[in-house]
Parts: structure tokens; sequence; C-alpha cells
């Protein structure tokens, strides 16, 4: 069962001149969001833009493990996300959720490995808390443009998750894109080695890691984003493309059976 | 206070009903509405045969609107039938089947399995899509097509049968003629309008399907006026839709000669609208003194306005 809060904004961490970290008074969608679950979000309650705009929750906020409240991550390119880079303190965001299917967390016996590009970063904040509290051995494959694309590795760093972090610019990490520290990683892990995927980022990205993740037998999920116009199910505007037994494909709605898919079941090209 | 209406040979708790095409088979919507408090669920439109729709995207905003270009993807009546009526009726929905057809026959087809089912109140005729290329809104931009395909229909079931009628032609009210003619026990209106976004920096439509049906607030004053020349027309009930956002809005539709409304777009922004619309009407009528809803529809004033002198 969604809530609709009506969240008062409690702060706006302003990362850089496009990213920035909302953090939003929502106690009950807190409690119940699970990793990779999402919120509709829109900042005023004017018709332009009249839709709310899907995100990942970020964080969870917690006051003496209380959960508070929740943030997302956004980065600055349309309206809305121009509304949400611009909130102050103390105003209203509308805010359903938790919405949609949540990654599949495993127990100790299996190593989970976050591929993230950019934004894409938006639903392990969430995924590496609940993880290193089960004693799951954690590696984050990040990448980005440059240097300045690349947010939060000192909490995933206090986490003791393994940081592979890669820019396109080279200005940190390696340079090139995150599938090339993915693959090596594959490529040279022990066998007997139970290991699970969960990406997030843009599309082509996607496809590779899912490719990888096929060609060396790893199980596999993504949390896709696609244009969303309610979340719920409604609207059917946020389909993927998933395989049928008959070897086509039927479209399938990723606010109701994702955004988090296992990448074997879609249909890349 | 009575918030019932009747619809022909149908009566509705209330004149609130969740629009086709935008509350999915109502289901999904089972958690966050009581499906039994609505007027009616007038679920996604239907062939008789499964599809998939168009590619994404297929929906734009527009300034206080949305296109969309879905393509009709559906499950299709069998599967309908199967796997979610006995839900619908489980929670008590009153439920309005939309259906569509390429050929006429496939619309008859569609409309006797349907009257063969256990909880269908109506079917509501699709013949104004405007994202499909084959049938459907070429019976509903011809008077001759709109008659044949109502009448068709009519023959072959005893459920009401209400025509959904396009705004994307000169004179809606005189399709509203035709389907009265026809035997229509209601019509509904307005579908949404066929409209076109372009990316300049691209240079490319903004939609898979390159076109679309502009919906919200931004169509609403056209919609109520269709609604206000069809009530001039027709004598058959009206449903009215375009733009619903709140109870004002609702309320508009109803005194230009909506007897139940739709409500589409909204219910995209706030899956909790419905109780804050429903609210808003009641409230409107302990203001207004009004004790039946239905003695508000059509009551537009045209009279020369008063003198303050």
């Amino acid at each position: 069962m969604p809530f609709d809060i009506d969240a008062r904004v409690i702060e706006n961490r302003r990362l850089s001149s496009d990213y920035n970290v909302l953090s939003l008074e929502a106690p009950d969608i807190a409690g119940a969001t699970e990793p990779g679950q999402f919120v509709m979000v829109k900042p005023d309650r004017g018709i332009d833009p009249l839709l709310r705009r899907p995100f990942s929750v970020f964080e969870i906020l917690r006051d003496g493990g209380r959960p508070v409240g929740l943030s997302i991550l956004s980065k600055r390119v349309g309206v809305t996300t121009g509304q949400i880079f611009g909130a102050q303190a103390g105003q209203r965001v509308q805010c359903l959720g938790p919405l949609g299917r949540a990654f599949t967390l495993p127990g100790p016996a299996t190593e989970v490995w976050m591929v993230a590009g950019g934004v894409g970063l938006a639903p392990f904040w969430t995924v590496a808390e609940a993880l290193a509290g089960r004693g799951v051995t954690l590696t984050l494959f990040y990448g980005g443009r440059g240097d300045a694309d690349l947010l939060y590795l000192d909490y995933f760093e206090r986490l003791g998750v393994t940081l592979a972090v890669c820019t396109e610019d080279g200005s940190r990490g390696e340079r090139g894109r995150v599938t090339i520290p993915l693959e090596r990683a594959l490529a040279a892990r022990q066998a007997g080695t139970d290991v699970l995927v969960h990406a997030c980022g843009p599309d082509p990205m996607l496809a590779a890691v899912a490719r990888l993740a096929a060609r060396y037998g790893c199980r596999c999920e993504v949390s896709v984003e696609r244009v969303m116009g309610c979340g719920l199910g409604g609207c059917y505007s946020c389909v993927v493309p998933v395989k049928a037994a008959n070897g086509g494909f039927h479209h399938v709605r990723s606010c109701i059976s994702g955004p988090i898919f296992d990448a074997a079941t879609l249909v890349w090209d | 206070m009575d918030l019932s209406v009747r619809l022909g040979p149908l009566t509705l708790k209330n004149p609130l009903i969740a629009a086709s095409g935008c509350f999915g088979y109502g289901l999904e919507y089972g958690e966050v509405v009581d499906l039994s408090s609505l007027g009616g669920v007038c679920v996604k439109g239907l062939f008789l045969s499964e599809r998939e729709g168009h590619p994404p995207p297929r929906i734009v905003e527009t300034p206080g609107g949305m296109l969309n270009a879905i393509g009709l993807q559906g499950i299709g009546v069998h599967r309908f039938i199967a796997e979610r009526l006995p839900e619908l009726r489980e929670r008590g929905a009153t439920v309005l089947v939309n259906i569509c057809g390429v050929t006429l026959d496939e619309y008859v087809e569609v409309a006797r399995v349907l009257s063969d089912a256990e909880g269908v109140a109506a079917i509501e005729l699709n013949i104004s899509c405007p994202n499909i290329k084959e049938g459907g809104i070429q019976f509903g931009c011809s008077l001759s097509g709109t008659y044949d395909v109502v009448s068709a229909v009519k023959k072959v079931t005893h459920l009401p049968v209400i025509p959904k009628l396009t705004p994307n032609v000169t004179s809606p009210s005189a399709f509203a003629r035709a389907a009265e003619d026809a035997g229509a026990d209601a019509i509904s209106l307005v579908n949404t309008f066929l409209a076109m976004a372009i990316d300049v920096e691209t240079r490319r439509p903004r939609l898979s399907n390159i076109m679309g049906g502009l919906s919200g607030p931004a169509i609403r004053p056209i919609a109520v006026r269709m609604v206000y020349e069809c009530r001039c027309e027709v004598k058959i009930p009206i449903i009215g839709m375009g733009g619903i956002m709140d109870a004002r809005d609702a309320l508009e539709f109803i005194i230009a000669g909506a007897d139940a409304v739709q409500v589409g777009t909204a219910n995209f922004v706030d899956p909790f609208v419905w109780g804050k619309i429903l609210d808003g009407i009641s409230d409107y009528m302990t203001r207004h003194g009004i004790a039946r809803i239905a003695d508000l529809v059509g009551t537009t004033d045209t009279s020369p306005a008063h003198s303050h002198a």
C-alpha cells in the first residue's frame, strides 16, 4: 500500500552544479521502503509540468533508528529536476510510494556486485546498508563521465564496500567504462564464488552488464528507468520488452513488474 | 443527499467513473482506492485478442497536459474475463468495459463475448482512439460508421451500449445524434485530441507513433463546449470527460450537461483524487441546497446576465 505524503523538505544538499540530494520528511514511506523501490515526486502543485517523476529512494533517514524520511538523488536535466534542484528547506513536495519491486537481497553466502553509472548510484545506498548489516561481501563498480559525477564514495567505503571506480575522462580511478573492471572481476572470479550483480544506469550500460553477466554465468538484476506517467500501472507508458515463450516479446510495465528485473528476462537489442 | 445517477438502464451510485486507458483494469488501483466507492470503473480498451501496443516513448508532457500513444496494449477480452473480472466482481466494482475493433465484426464479437460474462455493467464502444490506424476511429469519424457499429452491437447484447465519441471532428453533436438514432443508451465524450510534439534539437517526434492524443486540463474548455453542444442535440445520457482535475471541473461538466463524468489524467497525478472529488461535489451540493446531483445536470444558465445597477 503506497502512501501519498505532502512531504516537508528537510534539507537540500547541492553536491555540484547539477546534482542534489533532497531529503523529505516521509516516515511512512521510509519505513516501508525496500532497496530498489521508488517514489513518484511532484515538487509543485501546478499543471506545467503536470505529472510526477519517478526517483529511486536514495537514503533512508533515521532518528535513533526510527525511519523519519527519505532522500532522492537528482541530476538537473529538465523542469522537474530543476525544481528539485532549487527546492528550499520547509517547502512541500508531493511524494507517493514506496512503489515497484525491490532488488533480491541474498545472505552472506553470496557476494553482491553493484554496478552504477552516474545518477544510477541512487538505489545502492539502501542495498549497501541492508547487505552490509547481513555480512554480505559487497563491491561497487561505479562509473561516471568525470570526477564530479562520482558521489558518496566515502559512505560506501565506511560500510566496507570494495570500490572499483572509473571515469570516461580519466579524472578519477580507471579511465573508461565501468564494464572494464567488471569484466576483469568476472573473469578472475574464483570457482565456487556465488555472485549476484545489481545494476542501475543508462540503458547501454545495463545492456553491456547483462551481456557480461550472462557470458560469465552470473545472475543479474537491473533497475530500468523509463518515462513513467503514474507509477501504479494505470497508464502503460513505462513498458519494457520481456522475452516471450514463442521467441517474441511482451510489453511489461516497469512500474509494477519492475523497476528491478532479472536481466535474463529482458530483450536487450 | 443523492449522488446516484442514471445512464439509461444503468444506475451508478455516484457520477464518478475511472476513465478507460487511465486506470488499467482497475485492480492495479485496488490497494489505493475502494473500487466499490466509485460510480464505475471503465477498464482499458479490449480487442478480441492480446495486443502489445506501440514501442516507447508512449507519453510526453505538454503544457497543462500530456500526449499518449500507447496503441491499445491489452490482454484481450477472453483473458480479461478469466483473469480480471472475477476479482473486480469480488471488490464490488461497477465495471464498464471499453471495447475496440479493427472491423465491425470484431466489435460485435467482443460485445457478444462480454454479454455472456458475469459482472459487466455496460459496454463503452471505443470508436475514437486516435492512435490506431485501422478500425476504431474510422467508425468514429464517419456518421454512417458510427450508426452502423452502434446498431450492430446493440443487436447482440442486452448490456447498455455507450459509444465514446472523438473530438477530432467538426461537429461532435452530429455524431451524438447518429449514436442516439442507432439506439445508443448513452454517449461518452471526449476521447483525446490528435496532437503532436517535436524535439527541436533532434527534429524527432517525441512519440514513437509520431502523433498521439492530448488529454489533461489543456483540453477541458473544448471538452466542456462539446458536452454542452451534445446536451442541446440529444436526449440520451452523457458521460463527460476531458481534463477533470477536481470537484469544480467535474461540476462544470455536469452543469454543461453530463449525467456522469470520467476522470483519467488526474488519476496519474493523484491516485487518491477520487475521494477528494466526491467530497468536493458533496460540499457544493450542501452549499447550494441541491438534494440530488441529477438535478444539476444541464443547468447552464444562459439567460442574459443580471444588471448590478
